[in-house]
């Protein structure tokens, strides 16, 4: 009873998280088409884009090897995979003991390396460029976000996200500076990893300022398709991840309770809407930086994680 | 069993002598390395049946040396690094059997003597021995390396790396003399009995640092590693997977277990910071290179300063009492020594392949190798997906467990580690990001894209020797990477030996778990949710898209395509290695690597080119290497003027330094 409960919970997730990335990015926009004063494409239009390109037959380059056709499948996989460990309505997901933050960060670094090499395979300039900026990102990205687990470990005991989930939802630990500075942290990786301004740009036109999508300009039809689902699956997963670590409010608890699971599902939508309301008006009051600019606002994000950990250090001495 | 392994090794011992004959016959390259490549799976064999079964008690070695018990022993720890020996060796040999042909006699002598020299100091148990082994080995791969002296880049780097074996050598010998004692007893059983203490141990802390560190690679004395790139590819690939592993067993040995559990916190400090440095150093260094088996050199100062952090912080654990993180930091090196010996001898092996094929190992004269090379493409991003550490491969395994470790070194209550905790786990991250940087780099630069030279054009696949050689520690990396626990079974007794306060039982059905409800990773179960939801992707975009592609020339932001007279397009168009360096040079190399650019614009108006001039600096060589150099010169400055010495004075000299001898005899023998 309690192993189909819990795939019954991973399923009901997966469904969940499905609907949630193909509106995320429309309501996203539509966000801050309204924040400048237009009225903006429907929430349903990326979500339209995706299955138009899903009928079209990909162009691939003369020169384009097996890597640019089996990219893009293995970027979805590995983002829905990712997607698949974070908890969102409900606790005791059949698939809740793999879900360790270092395996989900493991898994992002994958769908990372497919996408740059597809952006290599054709051998064009601008591919190189995104995907050695990209890497370069994320080389900075990656200990800020190892500071934040390491912070979230102290306090949890575990990289597990369930038992950090559960101890957060308990409330037993009370509001931590180290952990708004975690927070902190943790949101300019995210902006980062999600190519969002003023890291990147998603909706720029002009190759030069491009990193993400510049890995992407010889890719057509369902593997464009692929990519962008990509793109809204990680966007989804870095969302979820910290609604369910830092905002873990009205997570239904294990086993079976529909109740629970509608109250749960609810207050996940909920969340998932504010933060992209939060990320709309961030990205709408902000310009896009300079490329060599971006390591220094990562850089402040490590420093946070580092200082977070050193707090925690000196308050746990103190108590 | 234990006679086995020694007629193993008489019989390498034999080949090299045999060799020079040898290689005038035709077929002789190929007992050369058949024998090697079957003396490499009986130390693997050996290796894990001791593993298993139980540790070979010590054995006289039939030396006749006046006054030297020369001993062997294989303990578990041994058996754990025999295995990694065993595995490095025989890709190596398989893939010299298929391209080392015209080796020339020099080379066919040194290599079995290399193998040999690896397995006597793994095998060793006195401090004789080992060094003996160590020096054997450090010799043969001399020889090695300087085997095409004709090119001046070969010889001088076959000189740096002399000088730094003798260096090596110089800081082992007082250090084994200082484990002796009063008594000058170097066995290894009476080291354990009475480990030293005060700043005997300090000093053989920092003799065997430098001494077997500069062999690992660890900073700041791996300046001669890089330019081992030198040397043939399977004996590259032997030095980067087997070698510097030796060297680790020999820090491992010396400051894990023959000084004793009873050392303070602080033993353990100098190892991990060394690592965390030489993990980034080296791995920004591989963003930077392009030179390809250089890139690979330095990826692996990298992953022994990783494997470093692991032994570190079990020395540090033991110290503070906690006996189950201790095992879990020195599962964690063991690991990844064995999975690094793996991915970096295929690594080797895929670039010698490359080497061979497209005649050039620089980044900037390859590309889009993977439509001519399919087999070696499938193998090296393999392991450079290991490399990366990308989950379900072997890298991330070993990395997990040691950022496992890493994460609870707060666990330790002295405030000055833990913040060194904190800047060991950033420092770990980094460099494993940074490595995914470089992999890419390396893999994108020389397979994908269009070729930038004609020979890159015309390559292909070797034979089925050196596909064999490659697709075997590929086909390992894989299993490796998916059955973490069961190896960690097998390592038990090494790592009891290096944490022996206890290991709980923690890899059961090839799932990794730390602690009680600690976190946990389940390689198989990663790897089946990948493969199902995978397929659902694949099938459901198949139901909805139509089957195949068109082709077309690259779009290429709008560019138009290249004339008919090149069929590839103008390489310069391609990301360069230097290129692709750039973003992270700018970010990081200024300040470590002392990297520099600079533009210089034509004037307005004039239609020249504007120049772009860059490089970076190795800080090593200009802090440690550039005082050396001018010390040397002194020095011979010095010994210049005894030429113009009188007469009278050169009889003095010899005269003074026989007194000088004869009375510390004579206080020696008061005493």
């Amino acid at each position: 009873m309690e192993s189909l409960a819990a795939l019954l919970t991973q399923a009901l997730h997966l469904l969940l998280v499905l609907l949630a990335a193909a509106l995320v990015e429309g309501c996203l926009r539509w966000l801050k088409a309204r924040m400048q004063g237009r009225i903006g494409a429907s929430p349903l239009q990326p979500l339209r884009d995706f299955r138009k390109l899903l009928r079209k037959r990909p162009v691939l380059a003369e020169n384009a090897s097996w890597i640019s056709r089996a990219a893009p499948y293995a970027g979805v996989t590995v983002a829905l995979a990712a997607l698949a460990l974070v908890p969102s309505f409900a606790r005791g997901m059949a698939l809740a003991p793999l879900a360790d933050l270092v395996l989900i960060a493991g898994l992002l670094a994958a769908g990372r390396m497919a996408l740059a090499l597809a952006g290599m395979d054709a051998g064009t300039a601008f591919g190189g460029l995104g995907a050695a900026r990209e890497m370069s990102f994320a080389a900075l990205a990656e200990p800020a976000l190892l500071l934040v687990v390491l912070v979230l470990a102290m306090l949890a005991g575990s990289t597990g996200l369930e038992a950090i989930g559960t101890l957060f939802q308990d409330g037993s630990l009370g509001l931590r500076v180290s952990l708004g500075m975690a927070l902190v942290a943790m949101l300019a990786v995210a902006v980062a990893e999600n190519a969002r301004i003023p890291v990147d740009n998603p909706a720029t036109h002009l190759e030069l300022t491009m990193v993400h999508e510049a890995m992407l300009l010889e890719a057509s039809g369902r593997h464009l398709a692929l990519w962008q689902a990509a793109s809204a699956l990680r966007l989804t997963l870095w969302l979820a991840l910290l609604a369910a670590i830092f905002f873990p409010f009205g997570t239904a608890p294990v086993g079976f309770a529909p109740l629970d699971w509608a109250v749960g599902a609810l207050a996940w939508l909920a969340k998932m809407g504010v933060l992209c309301l939060a990320l709309a008006v961030f990205e709408s009051a902000i310009a896009k930086m300079r490329v060599f600019r971006v390591p220094e606002f990562l850089g402040t994000a490590l420093l946070l994680g580092l200082l977070g950990a050193l707090l925690l250090f000196l308050s746990t001495r103190l108590a | 069993m234990l006679t086995a392994l020694l007629l193993t090794l008489a019989g390498l011992g034999l080949l090299g002598l045999c060799a020079v004959p040898l290689s005038r016959a035709r077929w002789g390259w190929m007992v050369v390395h058949g024998g090697a490549l079957v003396a490499s799976a009986l130390f693997a064999g050996l290796g894990l049946a001791v593993l298993a079964g139980g540790a070979l008690p010590a054995q006289a070695l039939p030396l006749a040396i006046p006054g030297v018990a020369a001993q062997v022993a294989v303990d578990a720890l041994s058996a754990w690094f025999l295995l990694i020996l065993g595995l490095a060796g025989a890709c190596a040999s398989l893939f010299a059997l298929a391209h080392a042909r015209h080796a020339p006699p020099r080379l066919l002598a040194a290599y079995p003597l290399f193998l040999a020299g690896m397995a006597l100091t793994l095998i060793a148990a006195d401090g004789f021995t080992l060094v003996l082994g160590f020096e054997a080995m450090s010799l043969a791969s001399w020889i090695l390396i300087a085997a095409e002296h004709e090119d001046a880049a070969h010889r001088r780097a076959a000189r740096l790396y002399l000088a730094f074996a003798l260096f090596a050598g110089a800081c082992l010998i007082p250090a084994m003399g200082l484990l002796g004692g009063a008594a000058g007893d170097v066995s290894f059983a009476a080291i354990r009995a009475a480990p030293p203490e005060g700043w005997v141990a300090a000093a053989v802390l920092g003799l065997v640092l430098a001494g077997a560190g500069s062999k690992a690679g660890l900073l700041p004395m791996m300046v001669w590693l890089p330019p081992y790139a030198a040397a043939p590819s399977h004996v590259a690939a032997l030095m980067s997977g087997a070698m510097s592993k030796v060297a680790l067993y020999v820090l491992a040995r010396v400051l894990l277990d023959l000084s004793g559990p009873a050392q303070p916190l602080w033993w353990g400090v100098p190892l991990l910071v060394l690592g965390a440095a030489s993990a980034v150093f080296g791995a920004l260094r591989a963003n930077l290179e392009s030179d390809g088996k250089t890139l690979l050199a330095c990826s692996t100062i990298e992953n022994v300063g990783l494997i470093a952090v692991g032994l570190g912080l079990a020395a540090c654990f033991r110290a503070a009492d906690l006996g189950v993180l201790a095992g879990l930091a020195a599962g964690a090196a063991l690991l990844h020594a064995l999975n690094h010996a793996l991915f970096k001898s295929l690594l080797f092996l895929g670039l010698g392949e490359v080497q061979h094929a497209a005649a050039s190992r620089h980044l900037d004269r390859l590309g889009g190798l993977i439509h001519v090379m399919p087999v070696t493409a499938a193998a090296v991003l393999v392991g450079a997906a290991a490399a990366a550490s990308l989950p379900p491969l072997s890298g991330f395994a070993s990395e997990w467990l040691l950022l496992q470790a890493l994460l609870a070194a707060w666990r330790v209550g002295d405030l000055a580690f833990q913040v060194l905790g904190v800047v060991a786990v950033a420092a770990v991250a980094l460099a494993a990001a940074l490595a995914a940087a470089a992999m890419l780099r390396m893999f994108g630069l020389i397979f994908l894209g269009r070729p930038r030279t004609p020979r890159a054009a015309g390559a292909q696949d070797g034979r089925l020797a050196a596909r064999l050689a490659l697709l075997l520690p590929a086909g390992l990396t894989v299993l490796f990477g998916l059955m973490p626990g069961p190896l960690l079974d097998l390592a038990a007794g090494a790592v009891q030996i290096l944490a022996p306060q206890g290991v709980t039982e923690r890899g059961s059905l090839a799932v990794l778990r730390v602690g009680d409800g600690g976190a946990r990773y389940w390689p198989i179960g990663v790897a089946l949710v990948l493969a199902v939801l995978g397929g659902a992707v694949w099938w459901l975009v198949r139901q909805r898209s139509p089957a195949g592609v068109a082709r077309g020339p690259a779009w290429d932001g709008g560019f138009m395509a290249p004339p008919p007279h090149l069929p590839f397009g103008d390489p310069m168009t391609q990301p360069s290695a230097t290129g692709f360096g750039q973003p992270l040079r700018r970010m990081l190399g200024g300040s470590l690597l002392a990297a520099h650019e600079s533009v210089v614009m034509p004037r307005p108006g004039d239609p020249g080119p504007a120049h772009v001039t860059s490089g970076q600096m190795d800080p090593t060589e200009t802090l440690l290497l550039a005082p050396v150099a001018r010390l040397r010169d002194a020095l011979a400055g010095w010994a210049d003027r005894l030429r113009d010495l009188s007469l009278t004075a050169c009889l003095i000299l010899p005269f003074s330094t026989l007194v000088a001898l004869l009375a510390l005899t004579a206080w020696l023998e008061a005493r």
